[in-house]
């Protein structure tokens, strides 16, 4: 589903922030990508929806050569891929329910097809009873879990997610991995970056581990 | 098609909601757009109007030929034969000095004038209808029949409503000038109002981006938003010039009446006023357009 031949990444000023690096991540698989902050988890991310291009080498998702789409491309990539970034990036200046239907606003269903999906994505993320609710309102890990059925209520085939459980207690913490859980359970491709180490113990899944810009452990031999 | 409609629908929907949630700034924006339109707008209906009475002389072109007060019956005759030959002339008519006299009569205050004198001094006359001339012409043909026997004296009847329809086209350029310049000032009031609600957006914008919103999505609502500002602002002109004509109308009315007519200034036609209107909210679109071309290319996921 995922596949990086090579890639490195300069930002301009000359920091190197990916060198090299190559794995692939089948269909299905739940893979952890691991690393100190700074070890260029993020920038790998930003690679996926084309957020960033890689200077180098090849990014390919669904077949997909991403690294070389058109601009024009790009929204159609990324409805493909469900994101939950860093920090959420929930609207405050609406209710749970409209959270949701972001992405189904500009997809092809018709209004009561999206809402739906979108309550569909709510159940699954245990939050239905909240839809009128605004953000502001829901607790750290709560508002998380909003953002996750903002993410798959397309019912993306891959799923990226960037510290998902930075500042959350342990138990909102589990319950975030067992959504996650139960996405790949049912075919979704499911990656996600974290340094909590006790998360990965848990979950058990594969782990790609970053230093300084360098794959470390789990990639394909360069 | 359905999702298509149902889109634009929802961007229609989500522009108008902005505008209500910041009332007071879309008011006086729409105000600003208004006030700038009325001025050329309420210019041209003036100037319309005024054409309208110019042209109305100038349709029906006449000249007065007047015969010198000695003229005999003879050269009456043979005047009135060459004047019917004459293919430029479309009907023509005589008016004896006596009737003419007796119409004077008439006016108001002249009767007692006439009385003062002991015969009458006004000369027969014949008024002709004229075909449609270019105004070199007519002036050409007035010389040419001064110089006929009998004649004394040629006046053109157009020459007047002919200066005027010059000047008329001098206002018309000023108000397409004014309504030129006017315009641009909308395109920059209504881009400035579109970059600062970019702006306001931006978290929207962004997340909107990151979860596959092209960029037509994103633009749309924007676009509507601009267009409504304008189609309101248009609205608010034709109300002002409405209001406008009714406060002149007042005092034209009475002006109209010391001369015995009904003369008062008409509104836009209903084309002309849709016109206005569809015109103002192009402007809006347009600003929207640029703002939008120029802010939103810096607004990335980061």
């Amino acid at each position: 589903m995922i596949k990086f031949s090579n890639v490195s990444k300069r930002y301009p000023g000359g920091n190197e922030a990916l060198r090299q690096v190559s794995f692939e991540v089948g269909p299905g698989e739940l893979v952890f990508l691991t690393g100190r902050s700074g070890a260029g988890k993020s920038t790998l991310f930003k690679l996926i929806p084309a957020i960033e291009r890689p200077t180098s080498g090849s990014v390919l998702v669904s077949g997909q050569n991403v690294s070389a789409l058109k601009p024009a491309a790009v929204p159609f990539l990324r409805r493909n891929l469900g994101l939950v970034f860093q920090g959420q990036k929930l609207l405050y200046d609406r209710s749970v329910f409209d959270n949701v239907m972001l992405p189904l606003a500009f997809s092809d269903f018709s209004p009561r097809e999206a809402a739906k999906r979108a309550r569909a994505a709510l159940d699954k993320v245990g939050l239905l009873d909240r839809e009128r609710a605004n953000p502001i309102q829901l607790s750290g890990g709560e508002q998380q879990r909003v953002a996750i059925a903002r993410a798959v209520a397309n019912r993306p085939a891959i799923l990226i997610a960037d510290e998902p459980t930075a500042n959350l207690d342990s138990d909102s913490a589990a319950a975030i991995l067992s959504i996650f859980a139960s996405f790949q359970q049912v075919g979704v491709t499911v990656l996600i970056a974290t340094h909590d180490l006790a998360l990965i113990k848990r979950a058990g899944g594969r782990v790609l581990r970053l230093e300084g810009g360098t794959l470390v452990e789990g990639g394909d031999a360069a | 098609m359905n999702a298509w409609l149902s889109q634009h629908l929802q961007a229609f929907r989500g522009a108008l909601r902005k505008l209500a949630a910041q009332r007071t700034a879309s008011l006086f924006n729409v105000l600003v757009i208004g006030i700038a339109l009325a001025l050329p707008a309420g210019g041209y209906v003036v100037l319309t109007n005024i054409q309208g009475v110019a042209t109305r002389f100038l349709l029906e072109p006449q000249l007065s030929v007047f015969l010198e007060p000695g003229a005999k019956p003879a050269d009456r005759e043979g005047l009135e034969k060459q004047l019917k030959a004459e293919p430029r002339v479309a009907s023509i008519r005589f008016i004896p000095r006596d009737e003419a006299l007796t119409e004077l009569r008439k006016t108001e205050g002249m009767a007692e004038v006439i009385a003062a004198l002991n015969q009458n001094p006004l000369p027969d006359a014949f008024v002709l209808k004229m075909r449609a001339l270019p105004p070199d012409q007519m002036e050409a043909l007035a010389t040419e029949l001064g110089k006929l026997p009998g004649v004394g004296h040629v006046q053109a009847d157009s020459a007047w409503a002919r200066r005027l329809s010059a000047l008329i086209g001098i206002g018309r350029l000023g108000m397409g000038l004014l309504a030129a310049l006017l315009a641009t000032g909308l395109v920059a009031v209504t881009f400035n109002t579109i970059r600062l609600q970019v702006l306001t957006q931006r978290e929207e914008i962004e997340v909107a981006r990151m979860l596959g919103a092209t960029d037509g999505f994103i633009r749309r609502p924007f676009f509507y938003l601009g267009a409504l500002q304008g189609l309101a602002g248009g609205a608010i002109a034709l109300l002002v010039v409405a209001g406008g004509l009714f406060l002149l109308n007042q005092g034209v009315r009475a002006l109209a009446e010391t001369y015995g007519s009904s003369f008062q200034l008409a509104f836009l036609a209903p084309g002309d006023a849709l016109a206005v209107t569809l015109f103002a909210s192009l402007l809006g679109w347009l600003g929207a357009y640029l703002s939008v071309s120029i802010y939103l290319r810096g607004i990335e996921p980061r």
